[in-house]
C-alpha cells in the first residue's frame, strides 16, 4: 500500500466529515420558515398584486378619468375602459374598467402611466378562484384600493 | 418440525409480529427522514398532520392507495406485478432470524446470518425484474446499474462480516450477540470492518451517494419510473424495511444487539437500529452521489483491499491467539 | 428492438444496431426546463447528444417588433428570469445610449446594485440546481436560504421577486430607501461569514470534487470558436467579461476582479461562479459606500422615437454576455430587434462535450453550462 493512496482515503473521509458537520449544524439551527397560512410574512411596501382602481376621498367613486392611457400603455392588452361622462360633471368616469389579469404580467407601466394617479397595486397574494372567468375578466369597479396601497403607486 | 397448533399459532405471530414492524418502522422511518431533511436544508419537514406530522406517512400512504395504477401499455404486466412483490417478501421473511432481545425472537435459526445475506440479494433481483418489465428506457438503465454494482458491495460485505464470524464463532445471530455479552462490542474489535461495513450497507440499499438506481436527477426515477399508487408504495416499504434489516444486522453484528445497561433489551436494540437509520439519513442529506464507475472503482480497489486485509489479519490473529 | 418501439422518430434513420436512442427531455428533473436532448448511446456512454430546441419559443424578437419600446421592457425579464435585471440594463442602456439620454448617477449606483444583487441570487440558483445534478439535494436548499434574502431585498425595491421590470428610461423606477442599503450591507455580511459552509459543504467534498474534475474540459481554443461568453467562458482560462472589456454603467470605478480559472472542467465553471460571487459582493459593497445623492430619473420624453439607425449594446449577464441589437426606423416601435444570448451560445458546445461520456456526466456538463432554457428558446 503506498502512501498516496492511504492519504486519498483519509483527506476523502475529512472531506465528508465536513460537509457531516455542515448539515448537522443546520439541523440544529431553528428554521427560518414562515408556516404560512397560521403565520405570514410581511409584505414589502412595494409589492405588486393585481391593479386596483383607488377611490376619490372626495366622491368615494373611482379618481379614474377614463382617458385610456393605462388600456394603451399595456403590452399585454389587458385592460378595457370604457368611460361616459356623467350629467353636469366635467370628467368622464369609466363605467366599465376590466382587468385580463391572466394575461397581466405585473410590469406596472399601467400604473406608471395613469396621469391623476388612479391605479394602484392591491395586496393580494393568495389568489385562488373557482373558474378561469374570475381572472381572466376582473371588474376593478367592485372595488377600490385601500390608502396602503396607493403609497406604492409611484413605482 | 411437527405442525401442531403451537407452530401454527407461532407463524402467525411471526407474520402478524414483523408486518407490524415493517408498517410501524416505514412510517416512523418516513417520517425520520422528512424531519431530518427538513431541518438540515433549514426546513421544518412534515408538521400539519398528528403531533409534530407523525402521521403524514399514514395520509401519504392512504393517499398512494386511492391513486389508479397505471400499467404502461408495453409492459410485461406478470413482471411488472411481481417485482415489487419480490423486492419486499425477502425482507420480510429475513427479519425473521433477527433477536430484538435474547427471547424476543421469531425464530431461532443457526444459520440466520447466512438466510439474511442470501435474501438480501434478492432485493437485486426484484429491481431488476422491475426495470426490465416496465418497457422503459431510464427504468432499464437503472435496474442494470443496480445489478453492476452488485458485486461491488456484496464481496467486501460479505469479507466485512466474516471477521465478526471468527470472533463469534457462529453464524446464529442470536448466538453473535451473546458473544458479545462475555467481551467488548465487535465495533471495538473490528473498527476497519464496522466501518466498511457501514458504506457496504448504503450501497446495498441504494441509499445516496450510491442511489443511482434511482438516481432522480439522471434516470428521472430510476427503476421505479412508471410505478404509480400502490405499487410504487411496496417498493418505498421494501427500501425502508431493507434499511430496517440491514441496520439490526448492523447492530447486532457490531454494536452488540440489545445488549446494554438499564433499559431494557429491545429498546436498546431499537436505538441503535435508528442510530444506524440516522446516520444513513444524514448521508444522503450532505453527499452527492457518486457516478456508476466511480463506485464500481470505490468497491473493488478500496472496499475490496481494505475488507480483505482486515480479514486475513483478524484470522492471522485469531490463528495464532 | 428497443429503438423500433419507443425511440422517437427524430434521427431514428441514423440509429444503428446496439445502439441506445434516450429521449432526455423535454420534461426531465436533469435538463432544468423543456430542453430535449437526444442521445444515442452504447451501454450508459454517450455516443452523439443533440439538444433539440425551440418548446419554449415565444418569438421575442418578434414580439418586440410590434410594441413600443417602453411596451419591450417587461418581455426582457421573461428571457432570462434568472438575470432579469441584467436584461432590464441591457434594453434601457440601449434606448438611452441610441437616444443620448442623460442617467442620474445615483440610478446608475442602484442599478449596479441591484443587477449584482440578482447576479448572486442567480449563480445561487445555479448552484443549487448543479448540485441537484449531481444528486445533492441539501446544498440546493441552503442557497435557496440565501437567496431568499436577495428576493426579499429586490422585492422591496422592484415589487418582484423574480420577473423584475425596474429600470427605466433615464434612470430606474422608484427611488430606493435606506433601510435597503443596510439590508444590502447586512446581506454582504452575511455572506462573507457563511460562504465558507458552501465549500466545506460542497467544495471541499471528495465525491463532488470526482464528479467534477477533468469533466467536460473546454480548451481554451475552442471557446471563441462556439462563441462562450460568462463563467464558462472563464473556466477555460480567458479574461473576459464585458462588464471590463466594454465597459458600461459604473463599471469603471469600481474594484473589482475577474475571477479565472485555467482548467476549463466542470469544477473550474463552478469555482469561477463561486468567485464572482465574492466579487459581487464587493461591488455591492462599493456601491452602498459610494451611492451619491440625487434624483433617480432624468427628464425623458414621453413616448421614445431613437433617431433612424441602428445601435447594439452588450452586457454581462450572470450566464455570459447579453447583446441586444436593434434597428430603428425613427417611429416608436422598433423595426428589429436582434438578441444575442449567452444560453445560446453556450449550449451550442454541449454536443461536443458530450460525446463519449457517461450520462452521469452528460448531465454534470449540462448543469455547469447553467442553462436557462426559456432564454435559449426566446
Ligand atoms: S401591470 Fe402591466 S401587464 Fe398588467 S395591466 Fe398593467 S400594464 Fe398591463
Ligand atoms: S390611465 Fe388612469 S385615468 Fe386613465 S383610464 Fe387608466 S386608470 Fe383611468
Amino acid at each position: 500500500m503506498n502512501w498516496s493512496y492511504a492519504q486519498n482515503i483519509i483527506t476523502g473521509l475529512v472531506s465528508l466529515v465536513k460537509g457531516m458537520q455542515v448539515t448537522m449544524t443546520t439541523m440544529l439551527t431553528p428554521s427560518p420558515t414562515v408556516e404560512w397560512p397560521s403565520e405570514t410574512a410581511p409584505l414589502p411596501p412595494r409589492f405588486r398584486g393585481h391593479i386596483m382602481l383607488v377611490a376619490d376621498e372626495s366622491t368615494g367613486f373611482a379618481r379614474c378619468i377614463a382617458c385610456g392611457a393605462c388600456s394603451r400603455a399595456c403590452p399585454s392588452n389587458c385592460i378595457q375602459v370604457i368611460g361616459e361622462k356623467p350629467e353636469g360633471v366635467k370628467k368622464k368616469s369609466p363605467t366599465l374598467f376590466q382587468l385580463d389579469f391572466t394575461k397581466c404580467s405585473l410590469c406596472g407601466l399601467c400604473v406608471e402611466s395613469c396621469p391623476v394617479a388612479a391605479l394602484a397595486y392591491s395586496r393580494d397574494y393568495a389568489l385562488a378562484g373557482p373558474d378561469r372567468q374570475v381572472y381572466s375578466s376582473m371588474d376593478l369597479l367592485t372595488g377600490f384600493a385601500s390608502p396602503l396601497t396607493e403609497q406604492c403607486h409611484e413605482l | 418440525m411437527m405442525i401442531t397448533e403451537i407452530s401454527i399459532l407461532r407463524t402467525l405471530l411471526t407474520i402478524a409480529g414483523i408486518t407490524l414492524v415493517v408498517g410501524i418502522n416505514a412510517v416512523f422511518v418516513v417520517w425520520l427522514e422528512r424531519k431530518v431533511a427538513g431541518h438540515m436544508q433549514f426546513r421544518l419537514g412534515p408538521t400539519e398532520v398528528g403531533p409534530f406530522g407523525l402521521l403524514q406517512t399514514v395520509a401519504d400512504g392512504l393517499k398512494l392507495l386511492s391513486k389508479q395504477i397505471i400499467f404502461p401499455s408495453s409492459a410485461d404486466t406478470p413482471i411488472f406485478i411481481l417485482a415489487p412483490i419480490i423486492c419486499l417478501i425477502p425482507v420480510f421473511v429475513a427479519l425473521v432470524p433477527v433477536p430484538f432481545s435474547k427471547t424476543l425472537q421469531a425464530h431461532e435459526l443457526d444459520i440466520g446470518l447466512l438466510l439474511v445475506i442470501a435474501l438480501g440479494l434478492l432485493n437485486t433481483l426484484g429491481i431488476l425484474l422491475a426495470g426490465w418489465g416496465c418497457d422503459n428506457k431510464y427504468a432499464l438503465l437503472g435496474a442494470s446499474r443496480a445489478v453492476a454494482q452488485i458485486l461491488a458491495y456484496k464481496i467486501p460485505l460479505l469479507l466485512c462480516i466474516l471477521p465478526v464470524i471468527l470472533l463469534a464463532g457462529t453464524f446464529s445471530l442470536r448466538e453473535i450477540v451473546v458473544a458479545q455479552q462475555e467481551s467488548m462490542w465487535f465495533a471495538f474489535y473490528q473498527p476497519v470492518a464496522f466501518f466498511m461495513y457501514l458504506i457496504a450497507i448504503t450501497m446495498e440499499t441504494n441509499r445516496s451517494p450510491f442511489d443511482f438506481a434511482e438516481a432522480e436527477s439522471e434516470l428521472v426515477a430510476g427503476f421505479h419510473t412508471e410505478y404509480s399508487g400502490m405499487m410504487f408504495s411496496l417498493f418505498f416499504l421494501a427500501e425502508y424495511t431493507y434499511m430496517f434489516l440491514a441496520s439490526a444486522i448492523a447492530s447486532i453484528l457490531f454494536l452488540g444487539g440489545w445488549l446494554g445497561p438499564i433499559l431494557p433489551g429491545p429498546i436498546w436494540m431499537l436505538l441503535k437500529i435508528y442510530f444506524f437509520l440516522f446516520l444513513m439519513m444524514w448521508f444522503r442529506w450532505t453527499f452527492p452521489r457518486v457516478r456508476v464507475d466511480q463506485m464500481l472503482t470505490f468497491g473493488w480497489k478500496i472496499l475490496l483491499p481494505i475488507s480483505l486485509l482486515n480479514f486475513l489479519i483478524t484470522a492471522g490473529v485469531m490463528a495464532v491467539l | 428492438m428497443f429503438e423500433s418501439e419507443t425511440a422517437p422518430t427524430y434521427h431514428l434513420e441514423t440509429v444503428e444496431d446496439n445502439q441506445f436512442v434516450l429521449n432526455l427531455g423535454p420534461q426531465h428533473p436533469g435538463t432544468h426546463g423543456v430542453l430535449r436532448v437526444v442521445l444515442h448511446m452504447d451501454g450508459e456512454y454517450i455516443l452523439t447528444a443533440d439538444p433539440v430546441l425551440g418548446y419554449g419559443h415565444r418569438m421575442q424578437e418578434k414580439i418586440a417588433e410590434t410594441m413600443t419600446y417602453t411596451q419591450v421592457l417587461p418581455y426582457m425579464a421573461r428571457m432570462d428570469y434568472l438575470g432579469a435585471l441584467s436584461y432590464n440594463q441591457a434594453w434601457v442602456c440601449l434606448i438611452e445610449k441610441m437616444c443620448g439620454l442623460e442617467v442620474p448617477r445615483r440610478a446608475e449606483y442602484i442599478r449596479v446594485l441591484c443587477v449584482e444583487l440578482n447576479r448572486i441570487a442567480s449563480h445561487f440558483l445555479w448552484f443549487g440546481a448543479f448540485l441537484l445534478d449531481l444528486g445533492a439535494f441539501t446544498p440546493f436548499l441552503h442557497a435557496f436560504a440565501d437567496r431568499e434574502k436577495i428576493l426579499d431585498l429586490l422585492e422591496s425595491v422592484t415589487g418582484s421577486r423574480l420577473t423584475h421590470c425596474y429600470f427605466r428610461f433615464g434612470g430606474v423606477g422608484a427611488d430606493v430607501d435606506d433601510d435597503f442599503f443596510a439590508g444590502a450591507q447586512a446581506f454582504v455580511d452575511h455572506m462573507r461569514q457563511h460562504l465558507p459552509t458552501y465549500h466545506s459543504l460542497v467544495t471541499g467534498n471528495v465525491i463532488f470534487q470526482e464528479r467534477t474534475k477533468d469533466v467536460g474540459v473546454i480548451l481554451p481554443f475552442e471557446t471563441w470558436g462556439y462563441g462562450l461568453s460568462g463563467p464558462v467562458l472563464r473556466g477555460s482560462g480567458k479574461q473576459y467579461d464585458v462588464r471590463r472589456s466594454e465597459p458600461y454603467s459604473i463599471y469603471p470605478e469600481l474594484d473589482f476582479k475577474i475571477p479565472v480559472e485555467q482548467s476549463g472542467d466542470c469544477l473550474a465553471r463552478y469555482l469561477v461562479r463561486l468567485r464572482e460571487i465574492e466579487e459581487s459582493l464587493n461591488i455591492i459593497e462599493q456601491a452602498v459606500a459610494g451611492m451619491p445623492d440625487g434624483p433617480v430619473r432624468s427628464k425623458v420624453p414621453k413616448i421614445i422615437k431613437p433617431p433612424e439607425g441602428e445601435a447594439a449594446m452588450a452586457v454581462e449577464t450572470p450566464r455570459g454576455e447579453l447583446m441586444i441589437y436593434l434597428v430603428s426606423d425613427g417611429t416608436k416601435v422598433p423595426y428589429r430587434v436582434k438578441y444575442r444570448v449567452p444560453s445560446f451560445a453556450n449550449l451550442s458546445i454541449f454536443s461536443h462535450l458530450a460525446r463519449g461520456q457517461l450520462l452521469a456526466d452528460v448531465l454534470a456538463i449540462l448543469g455547469s453550462l447553467d442553462m436557462v432554457i426559456p432564454e435559449v428558446d426566446r
